[in-house]
């Protein structure tokens, strides 16, 4: 998905440049907090994994591969902060160094990629985790839709801003259709890496995994011979508390995918001309050209949504998933700094 | 790493081009993009003269054409989408060979064909006549934060460390006789690419523990301070102010 030169306005990519500006800014406050001063090293080898695992081809079938992209792998092993900040890095140094992805397109790049693709991911997961019971295998179950959900939600911020400073009158419909439908197809292939390695990782150092920090049971110390809870730094939520907001997020979540899948799904169900005409004249051409143009990944292989209906119901759901995760995001950092104030005689209890 | 302390698109060479201080270079070269990307696209003669420009600074760097053109490769799969989109964009239509096409469209494809080229071409000429420490040092004089160049230099230093561990578990899987070809493999695949992140993760608090038993406190020292004279700037600025007088001139007739 490496934008050009030339493809995105002039004032969309200042636009977009002072957006990925800001935004790098925040993630390196923030990375500074998830890895205090280890940050420059730490930061700079996980980029590095992350260039180097961008190479590592996975076999589709028929002599296709494809690759990861890295941004929801990036977000669940070290933290939403450290891991946009990490694909920011990698894209400048592809953009100076490789000549992939235009100068003038890196804000574009970098707010498709590492800001939208990051944040959702890790919206998600955490959403994600914050439901599904405190096991591994939720932790890599979460991973997955994460990862299945930040590339089409990436995809969809291309869309928006080549809505907005396109260089050409392509309509928006078949570009967001395309872009969506082959993103899809690619969110599969990167949802099934990225749950694998972070399975991977969790099974020899889950303390590595940022993801997984919740998973860390409380100290117990065998004293005679039974098991006793050693002092703890911090004490955690009621239990009650806890499952009655579990089956709030439960809930709300259900209900929230159910109206934008389903009800979606029969709103649009006579498609409106401009999607006819997009369907009859050369869609399927469109939806190629982009899988060869827009990603490494495409190789994947190619094919097309043609239901109208179901790609609607499709977008809907990623539409309402990510303006619910965007909330959450903010209600779950408002609710953590407050939580950060409350707490700051324990900074290891605080610290990200 | 006898060979490698530079990257692949570096060319080692003794030209004025190589010689300009690389903040200077990398000022001159987003100008010149922003330039170019800002220029009306029904000037096509402009496009051509700023080719001819980037020509001009090819040969001054003595970067020969065949390997400028052998790195643009890097742009093929936009040439393809590029290709794509008189058949797909809206507006009238016009037939060519039999075809129909959108006029729209072949504006569009002219558009981002041209400016990308000329993009790549700029971003090719930068990376092949500056040195990677350079354009480190180059960045954090154009005031990126300091934290912000670390990272990358830590990234460029030890990409290649990385890489070549990835390479040799690939050897590893490769001489215990395993092939991936297809889907059933990606978990081997995917655990290697588990233990590749466990791996630099562990590199990296062993360098940070490495850097601060030798005093590091924060931010790197500055040893070699790179500036740039007047004339040096009035050198590298040549060409964006070159293209801006073409791109006025774009827009004016």
């Amino acid at each position: 998905m490496h934008v050009p030169d030339g493809f995105i306005d002039a004032p969309t990519s200042v636009a977009t440049g002072v957006a990925a500006a800001a935004a790098v800014a925040v993630s390196l406050r923030g990375a500074r907090r998830e890895l205090d001063e280890r940050t420059a090293p730490l930061a700079g080898l996980v980029a590095a994994f992350i260039f180097a695992v961008q190479m590592l081809n996975f076999p589709v079938a028929a002599g296709t591969s494809g690759h990861l992209l890295g941004g929801a792998l990036a977000a669940i092993l070290v933290g939403p902060y450290t891991g946009a900040l990490c694909i920011s890095v990698v894209l400048l140094m592809q953009g100076v160094l490789f000549a992939d992805g235009g100068l003038t397109a890196l804000g574009v790049n970098i707010t498709n990629m590492a800001v939208v693709g990051v944040v959702v991911a890790y919206a998600v997961f955490r959403l994600l985790v914050k439901v599904l019971p405190r096991t591994r295998g939720s932790i890599t179950a979460a991973s997955f839709v994460a990862a299945l959900v930040s590339v089409p939600a990436a995809a969809l911020a291309f869309t928006f801003l080549f809505w907005i400073g396109g260089t050409t009158d392509v309509s928006i419909g078949k570009v967001a259709t395309a872009m969506v439908g082959v993103h899809l197809l690619i969110g599969i292939g990167e949802a099934a890496i990225t749950a694998l390695t972070v399975g991977a990782v969790i099974a020899v150092r889950p303390d590595l995994v940022y993801g997984a920090r919740d998973l860390r049971r409380p100290l117990k110390l065998r004293v005679g011979d039974e098991l006793v809870d050693a002092p703890a730094p911090a004490a955690g939520q009621p239990a009650a508390a806890r499952a009655s907001r579990r089956t709030l997020w439960i809930g709300g979540l259900v209900t929230s995918l159910v109206l934008a899948g389903f009800v979606s799904f029969y709103a649009s169900a006579s498609p409106d001309g401009l999607e006819k005409v997009a369907e009859d004249k050369g869609f399927a051409e469109s939806a190629e050209e982009h899988a060869t143009a827009d990603s490494p990944l495409a190789d994947y292989g190619v094919k097309d949504i043609d239901n109208a209906r179901l790609s609607g119901g499709l977008a809907g759901v990623i539409g309402v998933g990510v303006t619910v995760v965007a909330g959450s995001a903010v209600f779950w950092a408002v609710r953590r700094r407050r939580t950060d104030e409350g707490a700051d005689t324990s900074p290891t209890s605080a610290g990200v | 790493m006898g060979a490698g302390h530079a990257h692949r698109l570096y060319r080692h060479g003794h030209s004025p081009v190589h010689a300009l201080p690389p903040h200077a270079k990398l000022a001159a070269t987003f100008a010149f993009v922003v330039v170019v990307v800002s220029t009306p696209r029904a000037a096509m003669w402009a496009f051509g003269l700023y080719a001819v420009l980037l020509a001009l600074v090819a040969y001054a760097a003595r970067v020969p054409a065949g390997f400028l053109l052998k790195r643009l490769l890097i742009e093929v799969p936009f040439v393809a989408f590029a290709v794509l989109m008189p058949f797909v964009a809206e507006g009238e239509r016009v037939e060519v060979l039999g075809m129909s096409l959108s006029v729209n469209g072949l504006w569009g494809a002219w558009n981002v064909l041209a400016k990308g080229t000329l993009g790549v071409a700029a971003s090719v000429l930068l990376a092949s006549t500056t040195e990677l420490r350079e354009l480190l040092l180059g960045l954090q004089r154009l005031k990126l934060p300091p934290l912000l160049v670390q990272i990358a230099s830590f990234m460029i230093r030890y990409g290649d460390v990385i890489t070549d561990e990835m390479r040799r578990m690939r050897i590893a899987r490769e001489s215990r006789g395993f092939e991936a070809k297809g889907v059933r493999h990606w978990g081997v695949l995917a655990k290697s690419a588990g233990a590749l992140f466990i791996r630099s993760y562990e590199r990296g608090e062993r360098v940070h523990l490495a850097m601060v038993s030798r005093g590091y406190a924060g931010s790197m020292p500055v040893i070699d301070e790179v500036t740039a004279s007047r004339a040096q700037w009035s050198y590298a600025l040549a060409l964006p102010f070159a293209a801006l007088v073409v791109c006025v001139l774009g827009w004016t007739l």
